[in-house]
Protein backbone atom coordinates (compact mmCIF):
# COMPACT_ATOMS: atom_id res chain seq x y z
CA UNK A 1 0.00 0.00 0.00
CA UNK A 2 1.17 3.66 -0.73
CA UNK A 3 1.28 5.61 2.22
CA UNK A 4 2.11 8.67 0.00
CA UNK A 5 -1.47 10.15 1.08
CA UNK A 6 -1.38 9.78 5.11
CA UNK A 7 1.74 11.33 4.68
CA UNK A 8 0.67 14.30 2.68
CA UNK A 9 -2.08 14.89 4.36
CA UNK A 10 -0.74 14.99 7.89
CA UNK A 11 2.43 17.13 6.66
CA UNK A 12 -0.40 19.38 5.09
CA UNK A 13 -2.35 19.69 8.69
CA UNK A 14 0.26 19.87 10.52
CA UNK A 15 1.73 22.87 8.67
CA UNK A 16 -1.74 24.80 8.47
CA UNK A 17 -2.21 24.27 11.93
CA UNK A 18 0.74 25.28 13.14
CA UNK A 19 0.12 28.77 10.89
CA UNK A 20 -4.02 28.58 11.88
CA UNK A 21 -2.57 28.83 15.53
CA UNK A 22 -0.95 31.64 15.82
CA UNK A 23 -3.06 33.76 13.46
CA UNK A 24 -5.90 32.44 14.48
CA UNK A 25 -4.64 33.51 18.63
CA UNK A 26 -3.19 36.68 17.08
CA UNK A 27 -6.01 38.20 15.30
CA UNK A 28 -8.41 37.06 18.13
CA UNK A 29 -6.77 38.66 20.41
CA UNK A 30 -6.64 42.24 18.38
CA UNK A 31 -10.49 41.94 17.45
CA UNK A 32 -11.30 41.13 20.80
CA UNK A 33 -10.07 44.64 21.40
CA UNK A 34 -11.61 46.57 18.62
CA UNK A 35 -14.73 48.98 19.03
CA UNK A 36 -17.41 46.87 18.16
CA UNK A 37 -18.51 48.06 14.62
CA UNK A 38 -15.24 46.86 13.27
CA UNK A 39 -15.10 43.89 15.44
CA UNK A 40 -18.85 43.04 13.86
CA UNK A 41 -17.73 43.19 10.41
CA UNK A 42 -14.37 41.39 11.03
CA UNK A 43 -15.69 38.87 12.50
CA UNK A 44 -18.14 38.14 9.31
CA UNK A 45 -14.94 38.16 7.29
CA UNK A 46 -13.16 36.29 9.27
CA UNK A 47 -15.67 33.47 9.78
CA UNK A 48 -17.27 33.26 6.19
CA UNK A 49 -15.13 30.07 5.38
CA UNK A 50 -16.72 28.18 7.78
CA UNK A 51 -19.94 28.49 6.58
CA UNK A 52 -18.62 29.07 3.15
CA UNK A 53 -18.96 25.65 0.78
CA UNK A 54 -15.36 24.83 0.50
CA UNK A 55 -15.68 24.69 -3.06
CA UNK A 56 -16.46 28.47 -3.52
CA UNK A 57 -13.39 28.88 -0.75
CA UNK A 58 -11.44 26.92 -3.91
CA UNK A 59 -13.12 29.10 -6.32
CA UNK A 60 -11.42 31.99 -4.25
CA UNK A 61 -8.14 30.61 -4.21
CA UNK A 62 -7.89 29.87 -7.85
CA UNK A 63 -9.01 33.47 -8.14
CA UNK A 64 -6.27 35.24 -6.15
CA UNK A 65 -3.33 31.92 -6.81
CA UNK A 66 -4.68 31.00 -10.10
CA UNK A 67 -1.51 30.97 -12.87
CA UNK A 68 -3.46 33.81 -14.51
CA UNK A 69 -4.03 35.70 -11.75
CA UNK A 70 -2.15 38.67 -10.17
CA UNK A 71 -0.76 36.44 -6.81
CA UNK A 72 0.31 33.73 -8.95
CA UNK A 73 1.64 35.22 -11.07
CA UNK A 74 3.49 37.64 -9.12
CA UNK A 75 5.02 34.11 -6.92
CA UNK A 76 5.91 32.57 -10.67
CA UNK A 77 8.48 35.37 -10.73
CA UNK A 78 10.02 33.14 -7.94
CA UNK A 79 9.72 30.08 -9.41
CA UNK A 80 6.60 29.16 -6.93
CA UNK A 81 3.17 28.22 -7.59
CA UNK A 82 0.35 26.79 -5.46
CA UNK A 83 -2.14 25.50 -8.15
CA UNK A 84 -1.92 21.80 -8.63
CA UNK A 85 1.29 21.75 -6.04
CA UNK A 86 1.35 20.14 -2.45
CA UNK A 87 1.76 23.29 -1.12
CA UNK A 88 -1.50 24.61 -2.11
CA UNK A 89 -3.52 22.06 -0.39
CA UNK A 90 -1.87 23.91 3.38
CA UNK A 91 -2.89 27.23 1.38
CA UNK A 92 -6.80 25.73 1.25
CA UNK A 93 -6.45 24.22 4.45
CA UNK A 94 -5.72 27.32 6.18
CA UNK A 95 -8.50 29.46 4.72
CA UNK A 96 -11.08 27.06 5.79
CA UNK A 97 -9.76 25.75 9.39
CA UNK A 98 -8.95 29.20 10.07
CA UNK A 99 -12.65 30.39 11.29
CA UNK A 100 -12.55 27.25 13.91
CA UNK A 101 -9.17 28.17 15.74
CA UNK A 102 -10.30 31.97 15.30
CA UNK A 103 -13.56 31.13 17.24
CA UNK A 104 -12.62 28.96 19.82
CA UNK A 105 -9.54 31.32 20.76
CA UNK A 106 -11.88 34.65 20.72
CA UNK A 107 -14.37 32.86 23.11
CA UNK A 108 -11.78 31.54 25.89
CA UNK A 109 -10.10 35.25 25.08
CA UNK A 110 -13.45 37.10 25.76
CA UNK A 111 -14.06 35.11 29.08
CA UNK A 112 -10.94 35.92 30.36
CA UNK A 113 -11.18 38.07 33.52
CA UNK A 114 -9.25 41.70 32.27
CA UNK A 115 -8.20 42.53 35.82
CA UNK A 116 -5.50 39.34 35.66
CA UNK A 117 -3.89 41.77 33.30
CA UNK A 118 -4.58 44.56 34.97
CA UNK A 119 -3.01 43.60 38.27
CA UNK A 120 0.02 42.14 36.24
CA UNK A 121 0.60 45.80 34.76
CA UNK A 122 0.48 47.52 38.24
CA UNK A 123 2.64 44.54 39.18
CA UNK A 124 5.20 45.97 36.80
CA UNK A 125 4.97 43.07 34.46
CA UNK A 126 5.33 43.41 31.02
CA UNK A 127 2.63 42.80 28.56
CA UNK A 128 4.76 40.43 26.18
CA UNK A 129 4.52 38.00 30.19
CA UNK A 130 1.57 38.87 30.82
CA UNK A 131 0.23 37.42 27.00
CA UNK A 132 2.43 34.51 27.77
CA UNK A 133 2.32 33.39 30.99
CA UNK A 134 -0.84 34.43 32.64
CA UNK A 135 -3.33 35.35 29.44
CA UNK A 136 -2.59 31.93 27.46
CA UNK A 137 -2.59 29.83 30.35
CA UNK A 138 -5.96 30.77 31.86
CA UNK A 139 -6.93 30.30 28.40
CA UNK A 140 -5.37 27.40 27.21
CA UNK A 141 -8.01 24.72 27.61
CA UNK A 142 -10.02 26.82 25.17
CA UNK A 143 -7.11 27.53 22.69
CA UNK A 144 -6.06 23.66 22.54
CA UNK A 145 -9.79 22.96 22.04
CA UNK A 146 -9.08 25.46 19.12
CA UNK A 147 -6.26 24.14 17.50
CA UNK A 148 -7.50 19.95 17.52
CA UNK A 149 -10.81 21.10 16.13
CA UNK A 150 -8.36 23.42 13.21
CA UNK A 151 -5.96 20.45 12.88
CA UNK A 152 -8.76 17.79 12.49
CA UNK A 153 -10.90 20.33 9.74
CA UNK A 154 -7.41 20.79 7.81
CA UNK A 155 -7.05 16.81 7.79
CA UNK A 156 -10.23 15.81 6.39
CA UNK A 157 -10.25 19.39 4.12
CA UNK A 158 -11.68 18.16 0.65
CA UNK A 159 -13.25 20.53 -1.45
CA UNK A 160 -10.67 23.64 -1.71
CA UNK A 161 -7.87 21.20 -2.04
CA UNK A 162 -9.33 19.33 -4.72
CA UNK A 163 -10.00 22.22 -6.81
CA UNK A 164 -6.57 24.28 -6.14
CA UNK A 165 -4.08 21.08 -5.77
CA UNK A 166 -6.40 18.25 -7.76
CA UNK A 167 -5.17 14.62 -7.54
CA UNK A 168 -1.99 13.63 -8.65
CA UNK A 169 -1.24 10.32 -7.01
CA UNK A 170 2.08 10.68 -5.19
CA UNK A 171 2.14 14.17 -5.37
CA UNK A 172 -0.76 16.30 -4.11
CA UNK A 173 -3.04 12.99 -2.97
CA UNK A 174 -4.62 13.22 0.27
CA UNK A 175 -6.38 10.78 2.17
CA UNK A 176 -10.35 12.58 1.37
CA UNK A 177 -9.30 12.97 -2.37
CA UNK A 178 -7.34 9.43 -2.60
CA UNK A 179 -10.77 7.71 -1.07
CA UNK A 180 -13.11 10.04 -3.89
CA UNK A 181 -10.57 8.39 -6.63
CA UNK A 182 -10.57 5.10 -5.58
CA UNK A 183 -14.25 4.73 -5.30
CA UNK A 184 -14.53 6.61 -8.51
CA UNK A 185 -12.12 4.02 -10.13
CA UNK A 186 -14.19 0.86 -8.70
CA UNK A 187 -11.19 0.32 -6.38
CA UNK A 188 -13.75 -0.23 -2.92
CA UNK A 189 -11.35 -2.39 -0.90
CA UNK A 190 -8.69 0.37 -1.76
CA UNK A 191 -11.50 3.29 -0.74
CA UNK A 192 -12.52 0.82 2.31
CA UNK A 193 -8.33 0.74 3.57
CA UNK A 194 -8.25 4.65 3.29
CA UNK A 195 -11.90 5.29 4.91
CA UNK A 196 -10.42 2.71 7.85
CA UNK A 197 -6.98 5.27 8.79
CA UNK A 198 -9.38 7.92 8.72
CA UNK A 199 -11.81 6.48 11.10
CA UNK A 200 -8.58 5.84 13.30
CA UNK A 201 -7.38 9.74 12.97
CA UNK A 202 -10.71 11.31 13.65
CA UNK A 203 -11.47 8.60 16.60
CA UNK A 204 -8.24 9.74 18.26
CA UNK A 205 -9.03 13.82 17.57
CA UNK A 206 -12.47 13.27 19.13
CA UNK A 207 -11.16 11.98 22.18
CA UNK A 208 -8.43 14.37 22.78
CA UNK A 209 -11.13 17.08 22.22
CA UNK A 210 -13.26 15.02 24.92
CA UNK A 211 -10.35 15.04 27.46
CA UNK A 212 -9.82 18.42 27.34
CA UNK A 213 -13.20 19.65 28.19
CA UNK A 214 -13.13 17.01 30.69
CA UNK A 215 -10.21 18.97 32.24
CA UNK A 216 -11.74 21.96 31.75
CA UNK A 217 -15.06 20.55 33.78
CA UNK A 218 -12.72 19.11 36.81
CA UNK A 219 -10.77 22.18 36.75
CA UNK A 220 -14.06 24.22 37.30
CA UNK A 221 -15.55 21.64 39.82
CA UNK A 222 -12.57 22.03 42.03
CA UNK A 223 -13.18 25.38 41.91
CA UNK A 224 -16.38 25.93 43.71
CA UNK B 1 4.67 60.81 51.77
CA UNK B 2 2.03 63.09 49.32
CA UNK B 3 -0.06 62.22 47.06
CA UNK B 4 -1.87 64.76 44.60
CA UNK B 5 -4.63 63.92 42.61
CA UNK B 6 -6.46 65.65 40.23
CA UNK B 7 -8.64 64.26 37.27
CA UNK B 8 -11.26 64.45 35.35
CA UNK B 9 -12.89 61.72 33.17
CA UNK B 10 -15.74 61.21 30.59
CA UNK B 11 -16.80 57.96 30.32
CA UNK B 12 -20.27 57.85 28.30
CA UNK B 13 -22.85 59.61 30.45
CA UNK B 14 -20.69 59.56 33.32
CA UNK B 15 -18.50 62.49 34.22
CA UNK B 16 -15.62 61.77 37.17
CA UNK B 17 -14.36 64.79 38.61
CA UNK B 18 -11.71 64.16 41.81
CA UNK B 19 -9.66 66.30 43.72
CA UNK B 20 -7.74 64.80 46.32
CA UNK B 21 -4.44 65.78 48.57
CA UNK B 22 -3.20 62.91 51.12
CA UNK B 23 -0.49 63.87 52.95
CA UNK B 24 0.40 60.76 54.85
CA UNK B 25 -1.68 58.06 56.59
CA UNK B 26 -4.92 56.23 55.01
CA UNK B 27 -7.58 57.80 52.97
CA UNK B 28 -10.86 56.30 52.57
CA UNK B 29 -13.18 56.69 49.57
CA UNK B 30 -16.47 56.74 50.69
CA UNK B 31 -19.51 56.07 48.76
CA UNK B 32 -22.29 53.99 47.19
CA UNK B 33 -21.76 51.38 44.52
CA UNK B 34 -21.18 52.96 40.87
CA UNK B 35 -20.26 56.59 42.42
CA UNK B 36 -16.91 56.49 40.53
CA UNK B 37 -14.78 54.90 43.67
CA UNK B 38 -13.12 51.83 41.16
CA UNK B 39 -12.92 54.48 38.57
CA UNK B 40 -10.77 56.98 40.70
CA UNK B 41 -8.44 54.36 41.30
CA UNK B 42 -7.91 52.71 38.38
CA UNK B 43 -7.19 56.34 37.04
CA UNK B 44 -4.48 56.63 39.73
CA UNK B 45 -2.96 53.20 38.52
CA UNK B 46 -2.54 53.93 35.02
CA UNK B 47 -4.94 51.44 33.88
CA UNK B 48 -7.51 53.97 32.60
CA UNK B 49 -6.31 57.66 31.38
CA UNK B 50 -8.31 60.52 32.60
CA UNK B 51 -8.68 62.75 29.70
CA UNK B 52 -7.20 65.80 32.03
CA UNK B 53 -5.68 66.43 35.17
CA UNK B 54 -2.27 65.38 37.30
CA UNK B 55 -1.33 62.61 39.14
CA UNK B 56 1.20 63.05 41.73
CA UNK B 57 2.59 60.12 43.64
CA UNK B 58 5.38 61.03 46.47
CA UNK B 59 7.07 64.13 44.51
CA UNK B 60 6.13 61.68 41.24
CA UNK B 61 4.70 63.24 38.56
CA UNK B 62 2.94 59.92 36.65
CA UNK B 63 0.56 61.75 34.61
CA UNK B 64 0.11 65.00 33.68
CA UNK B 65 -2.09 66.06 30.74
CA UNK B 66 -0.52 69.43 30.23
CA UNK B 67 2.80 68.34 29.86
CA UNK B 68 2.38 65.03 27.97
CA UNK B 69 3.66 62.76 30.93
CA UNK B 70 1.58 59.43 31.00
CA UNK B 71 3.79 56.88 32.83
CA UNK B 72 2.45 53.10 32.36
CA UNK B 73 1.19 51.16 35.21
CA UNK B 74 4.22 49.26 35.52
CA UNK B 75 6.45 52.42 36.49
CA UNK B 76 4.06 53.66 38.42
CA UNK B 77 4.58 51.76 41.31
CA UNK B 78 1.27 51.27 42.80
CA UNK B 79 0.27 48.42 44.96
CA UNK B 80 -3.63 48.07 43.96
CA UNK B 81 -5.22 45.33 45.73
CA UNK B 82 -8.39 44.45 43.35
CA UNK B 83 -11.83 43.61 44.67
CA UNK B 84 -11.47 39.75 43.92
CA UNK B 85 -7.75 39.77 44.66
CA UNK B 86 -6.67 39.09 40.81
CA UNK B 87 -4.89 36.10 42.01
CA UNK B 88 -2.95 34.10 38.70
CA UNK B 89 -4.33 31.09 38.88
CA UNK B 90 -2.30 29.31 36.54
CA UNK B 91 0.36 30.01 39.42
CA UNK B 92 0.78 29.15 42.91
CA UNK B 93 1.47 31.07 45.94
CA UNK B 94 5.16 31.01 46.00
CA UNK B 95 4.87 31.89 41.68
CA UNK B 96 2.67 34.71 42.20
CA UNK B 97 4.21 36.09 45.05
CA UNK B 98 7.45 36.30 42.78
CA UNK B 99 5.65 38.29 39.78
CA UNK B 100 5.36 41.30 42.38
CA UNK B 101 9.32 41.55 42.69
CA UNK B 102 10.88 44.18 40.63
CA UNK B 103 13.86 44.99 39.07
CA UNK B 104 15.86 42.35 41.29
CA UNK B 105 17.49 40.10 38.86
CA UNK B 106 19.60 37.34 40.78
CA UNK B 107 17.52 34.61 41.58
CA UNK B 108 18.88 33.76 44.78
CA UNK B 109 17.84 36.94 46.10
CA UNK B 110 14.59 36.62 44.82
CA UNK B 111 13.75 33.69 46.08
CA UNK B 112 14.98 35.19 49.74
CA UNK B 113 12.87 38.27 49.83
CA UNK B 114 9.74 35.83 48.60
CA UNK B 115 10.57 33.26 51.36
CA UNK B 116 10.26 36.35 54.23
CA UNK B 117 7.47 37.58 52.77
CA UNK B 118 6.16 34.75 53.01
CA UNK B 119 6.36 33.77 56.38
CA UNK B 120 5.67 37.33 57.02
CA UNK B 121 2.48 37.00 55.63
CA UNK B 122 1.89 33.74 57.70
CA UNK B 123 1.39 31.79 54.09
CA UNK B 124 4.30 29.09 55.45
CA UNK B 125 2.93 25.77 54.34
CA UNK B 126 0.74 27.34 51.63
CA UNK B 127 3.89 27.56 49.24
CA UNK B 128 2.55 25.41 46.59
CA UNK B 129 -1.09 26.20 47.14
CA UNK B 130 -2.77 27.59 43.67
CA UNK B 131 -5.44 30.02 44.50
CA UNK B 132 -8.52 28.42 44.33
CA UNK B 133 -6.87 26.04 47.29
CA UNK B 134 -6.97 28.73 49.32
CA UNK B 135 -9.39 30.47 51.83
CA UNK B 136 -10.96 34.09 51.45
CA UNK B 137 -8.41 35.01 54.28
CA UNK B 138 -5.17 33.87 52.73
CA UNK B 139 -6.24 34.87 49.27
CA UNK B 140 -5.97 38.24 49.87
CA UNK B 141 -2.85 37.80 52.26
CA UNK B 142 -1.35 36.38 49.24
CA UNK B 143 -2.42 39.32 46.97
CA UNK B 144 -0.87 41.92 49.85
CA UNK B 145 2.26 39.63 50.00
CA UNK B 146 2.94 40.29 46.10
CA UNK B 147 1.86 43.78 46.51
CA UNK B 148 4.05 45.05 48.99
CA UNK B 149 7.45 42.86 47.96
CA UNK B 150 7.53 45.26 45.23
CA UNK B 151 7.89 48.14 48.01
CA UNK B 152 5.09 50.22 46.28
CA UNK B 153 5.06 53.98 46.93
CA UNK B 154 1.02 53.96 47.65
CA UNK B 155 -1.72 50.91 47.91
CA UNK B 156 -4.97 51.51 46.31
CA UNK B 157 -7.26 48.75 48.21
CA UNK B 158 -10.47 48.40 46.61
CA UNK B 159 -13.36 47.00 48.64
CA UNK B 160 -10.91 44.76 50.18
CA UNK B 161 -13.40 43.15 52.94
CA UNK B 162 -16.26 42.92 50.22
CA UNK B 163 -15.19 39.31 49.27
CA UNK B 164 -15.34 37.88 52.85
CA UNK B 165 -17.79 36.77 55.01
CA UNK B 166 -18.23 39.10 58.23
CA UNK B 167 -16.71 36.72 61.11
CA UNK B 168 -13.33 36.35 58.55
CA UNK B 169 -13.86 40.32 58.18
CA UNK B 170 -13.37 41.92 61.94
CA UNK B 171 -10.44 39.71 62.04
CA UNK B 172 -8.76 40.81 59.35
CA UNK B 173 -9.81 44.40 59.33
CA UNK B 174 -7.55 44.10 62.35
CA UNK B 175 -4.83 42.76 60.68
CA UNK B 176 -4.92 45.38 57.59
CA UNK B 177 -5.16 48.36 60.67
CA UNK B 178 -1.20 46.97 61.70
CA UNK B 179 -0.11 46.13 57.93
CA UNK B 180 -1.08 49.62 57.15
CA UNK B 181 0.28 51.35 60.12
CA UNK B 182 3.50 50.06 59.62
CA UNK B 183 3.56 51.02 55.84
CA UNK B 184 5.18 54.12 54.41
CA UNK B 185 3.49 55.10 51.84
CA UNK B 186 0.47 56.65 51.50
CA UNK B 187 -3.07 54.49 50.98
CA UNK B 188 -6.60 54.57 49.33
CA UNK B 189 -9.01 52.45 50.39
CA UNK B 190 -12.53 52.38 48.39
CA UNK B 191 -15.22 51.05 50.04
CA UNK B 192 -18.92 51.71 50.50
CA UNK B 193 -18.94 50.52 54.48
CA UNK B 194 -18.96 53.16 56.73
CA UNK B 195 -17.35 50.21 60.12
CA UNK B 196 -14.33 50.02 57.24
CA UNK B 197 -14.05 53.45 56.89
CA UNK B 198 -14.30 54.79 60.38
CA UNK B 199 -11.75 52.27 61.49
CA UNK B 200 -9.44 51.95 59.07
CA UNK B 201 -9.23 55.37 57.74
CA UNK B 202 -7.57 58.74 59.05
CA UNK B 203 -8.89 61.10 56.45
CA UNK B 204 -12.25 60.72 53.99
CA UNK B 205 -13.35 61.11 51.46
CA UNK B 206 -17.34 60.94 50.33
CA UNK B 207 -17.94 60.02 46.90
CA UNK B 208 -21.38 60.81 44.93
CA UNK B 209 -22.21 60.39 41.02
CA UNK B 210 -18.39 60.88 40.43
CA UNK B 211 -17.42 63.84 42.32
CA UNK B 212 -16.36 63.78 46.16
CA UNK B 213 -18.80 66.09 48.25
CA UNK B 214 -16.81 66.44 51.75
CA UNK B 215 -13.46 65.32 52.38
CA UNK B 216 -11.73 66.08 55.96
CA UNK B 217 -11.23 63.95 58.93
CA UNK B 218 -12.55 60.50 59.37
CA UNK B 219 -13.95 61.65 63.07
CA UNK B 220 -15.23 65.09 62.16
CA UNK B 221 -16.90 63.76 58.91
CA UNK B 222 -18.72 61.16 61.18
CA UNK B 223 -19.58 63.33 63.98
CA UNK B 224 -20.82 66.16 61.56
CA UNK B 225 -21.34 65.37 57.87
CA UNK B 226 -21.74 68.31 56.07
CA UNK B 227 -23.80 66.72 53.37
CA UNK B 228 -27.06 64.30 53.09
CA UNK B 229 -25.38 61.80 51.07
CA UNK B 230 -22.35 62.22 53.82
CA UNK B 231 -25.23 61.41 56.53
CA UNK B 232 -26.52 58.61 55.08
CA UNK B 233 -22.99 56.82 53.83
CA UNK B 234 -21.79 57.53 57.39
CA UNK B 235 -24.86 55.58 59.06
CA UNK B 236 -27.12 58.44 59.84
CA UNK B 237 -31.15 56.37 60.24
CA UNK B 238 -32.57 59.44 60.56
CA UNK B 239 -32.39 62.87 57.60
CA UNK B 240 -35.11 65.07 57.23
CA UNK B 241 -35.56 68.13 55.64
CA UNK B 242 -35.81 71.35 58.09
CA UNK B 243 -35.37 75.14 57.95
CA UNK B 244 -33.79 77.60 59.53
CA UNK B 245 -35.99 79.73 62.41
CA UNK B 246 -33.01 81.53 64.47
CA UNK B 247 -29.19 81.64 65.11
CA UNK B 248 -29.27 77.85 67.20
CA UNK B 249 -32.55 77.10 66.29
CA UNK B 250 -34.47 74.62 63.07
CA UNK B 251 -37.95 73.81 62.39
CA UNK B 252 -38.95 70.54 61.25
CA UNK B 253 -42.10 71.35 58.94
CA UNK B 254 -42.45 67.07 58.75
CA UNK B 255 -42.48 66.33 62.61
CA UNK B 256 -44.33 69.11 63.72
CA UNK B 257 -41.38 70.32 66.48
CA UNK B 258 -38.29 72.63 66.52
CA UNK B 259 -34.97 71.79 67.75
CA UNK B 260 -31.87 73.96 69.30
CA UNK B 261 -28.52 73.39 67.94
CA UNK B 262 -25.36 74.01 69.11
CA UNK B 263 -23.48 75.06 65.45
CA UNK B 264 -24.93 78.14 64.33
CA UNK B 265 -27.56 77.35 61.47
CA UNK B 266 -26.35 78.98 57.81
CA UNK B 267 -29.22 80.51 55.72
CA UNK B 268 -28.92 77.83 53.20
CA UNK B 269 -30.07 74.52 56.00
CA UNK B 270 -31.46 72.15 53.67
CA UNK B 271 -31.93 69.10 56.07
CA UNK B 272 -30.94 67.89 59.33
CA UNK B 273 -30.03 64.42 60.74
CA UNK B 274 -29.88 62.47 63.85
CA UNK B 275 -28.18 59.22 64.44
CA UNK B 276 -29.84 56.46 66.08
CA UNK B 277 -28.07 56.14 69.12
CA UNK B 278 -28.33 59.66 69.79
CA UNK B 279 -31.72 59.97 71.57
CA UNK B 280 -32.54 59.28 75.33
CA UNK B 281 -35.48 59.42 77.62
CA UNK B 282 -32.46 61.17 79.57
CA UNK B 283 -31.36 63.68 77.62
CA UNK B 284 -33.30 66.74 79.08
CA UNK B 285 -33.23 68.90 75.88
CA UNK B 286 -35.28 68.78 72.49
CA UNK B 287 -37.04 66.01 74.63
CA UNK B 288 -40.62 65.96 73.43
CA UNK B 289 -43.45 63.08 74.11
CA UNK B 290 -43.22 60.53 71.49
CA UNK B 291 -45.33 57.48 70.71
CA UNK B 292 -43.80 54.11 69.87
CA UNK B 293 -44.58 52.27 66.73
CA UNK B 294 -42.12 49.39 66.14
CA UNK B 295 -39.71 47.64 68.46
CA UNK B 296 -37.00 45.34 66.78
CA UNK B 297 -34.65 43.65 69.36
CA UNK B 298 -30.78 42.65 68.25
CA UNK B 299 -28.61 40.59 70.49
CA UNK B 300 -27.48 43.45 72.60
CA UNK B 301 -29.54 46.29 71.47
CA UNK B 302 -33.19 47.46 70.70
CA UNK B 303 -33.96 49.30 67.31
CA UNK B 304 -36.66 50.98 67.90
CA UNK B 305 -39.22 53.42 65.99
CA UNK B 306 -41.17 56.14 67.12
CA UNK B 307 -43.16 59.60 66.30
CA UNK B 308 -43.68 62.53 67.45
CA UNK B 309 -46.83 63.56 68.75
CA UNK B 310 -47.61 65.87 65.80
CA UNK B 311 -45.80 64.66 62.80
CA UNK B 312 -47.24 63.91 59.23
CA UNK B 313 -49.25 60.99 58.89
CA UNK B 314 -47.05 60.74 55.38
CA UNK B 315 -43.60 61.47 57.25
CA UNK B 316 -41.53 58.08 58.03
CA UNK B 317 -40.80 56.66 61.88
CA UNK B 318 -37.57 57.84 63.59
CA UNK B 319 -34.78 55.37 64.69
CA UNK B 320 -34.06 55.16 67.55
CA UNK B 321 -30.91 52.73 69.37
CA UNK B 322 -30.70 51.51 72.58
CA UNK B 323 -28.58 49.41 74.49
CA UNK B 324 -30.17 46.23 76.04
CA UNK B 325 -31.21 46.85 80.50
CA UNK B 326 -31.30 50.73 79.54
CA UNK B 327 -34.69 50.26 78.10
CA UNK B 328 -38.35 48.84 79.23
CA UNK B 329 -40.39 47.08 75.64
CA UNK B 330 -43.64 47.19 77.39
CA UNK B 331 -43.81 51.04 77.43
CA UNK B 332 -45.58 52.79 74.34
CA UNK B 333 -45.05 56.16 75.15
CA UNK B 334 -42.74 58.93 77.13
CA UNK B 335 -40.09 61.48 76.43
CA UNK B 336 -37.13 61.71 74.56
CA UNK B 337 -34.57 64.31 74.26
CA UNK B 338 -31.71 64.86 71.84
CA UNK B 339 -28.70 67.12 72.87
CA UNK B 340 -27.93 70.13 70.66
CA UNK B 341 -24.88 68.76 70.06
CA UNK B 342 -25.61 65.71 68.07
CA UNK B 343 -27.95 67.88 65.57
CA UNK B 344 -26.25 67.66 62.40
CA UNK B 345 -26.73 70.18 59.98
CA UNK B 346 -26.62 69.58 56.46
CA UNK B 347 -26.67 71.75 53.32
CA UNK B 348 -27.17 71.00 49.79
CA UNK B 349 -23.79 70.64 47.50
CA UNK B 350 -23.40 72.78 44.46
CA UNK B 351 -24.88 70.05 41.74
CA UNK B 352 -28.01 69.57 44.09
CA UNK B 353 -28.96 73.33 44.31
CA UNK B 354 -28.32 73.37 40.19
CA UNK B 355 -30.12 70.63 40.61
CA UNK B 356 -33.06 72.45 42.34
CA UNK B 357 -32.78 75.37 40.30
CA UNK B 358 -33.38 73.50 37.23
CA UNK B 359 -36.80 72.01 38.60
Amino acid sequence: MDWYPLWNSLRIAAVSCAVVFFLGIWLAFEVAKMPRIIKGILDVFLTLPLVLPPTVCGWFLLMIFGLNHPAGQFLMKFGFQFVMRWPGGILAAIVVSFPLMYRTARGAFESFDETLSWSGRTLGLSDTYIFWRIRMPVCRQGIMAGAVLAFARALGEYGATSMLIGYTPGKTATIATTVYQLWRTNDNNGALRWVLVNLAISTVVLLCINFLEDGEKQKKGRRQ
Amino acid sequence: MSTEISIRKRLGNFSLAVDLCSSGGVTGLLGASGCGKSLTLRCISGILKPDEGRIVINGKTVFDSRKGINLPPQKRHVGYLFQNYALFPNMTVEQNILCGIRSEKDAAVKAETVRRMISSMQLSGLEHHRPFELSGGQQQRTALARILVGKPEILLLDEPFSALDSFLREQLITEMKSLLGSFQGDSIIVTHNRNEAYELCSSLAIMENGRLTETGNTRKIFSNAGTRAGAVLTGCKNIVGAEKTGEHEVRVPEWGISFFTEKAVRDDLAAIGIRAHYFGPDRMQNRFPVKITEQIEEPFAWIIKFRYGNQNAESESIWWRTDKGSYDPSSETGYLGVAPEDIMLLYDTEEEKHGKDRK
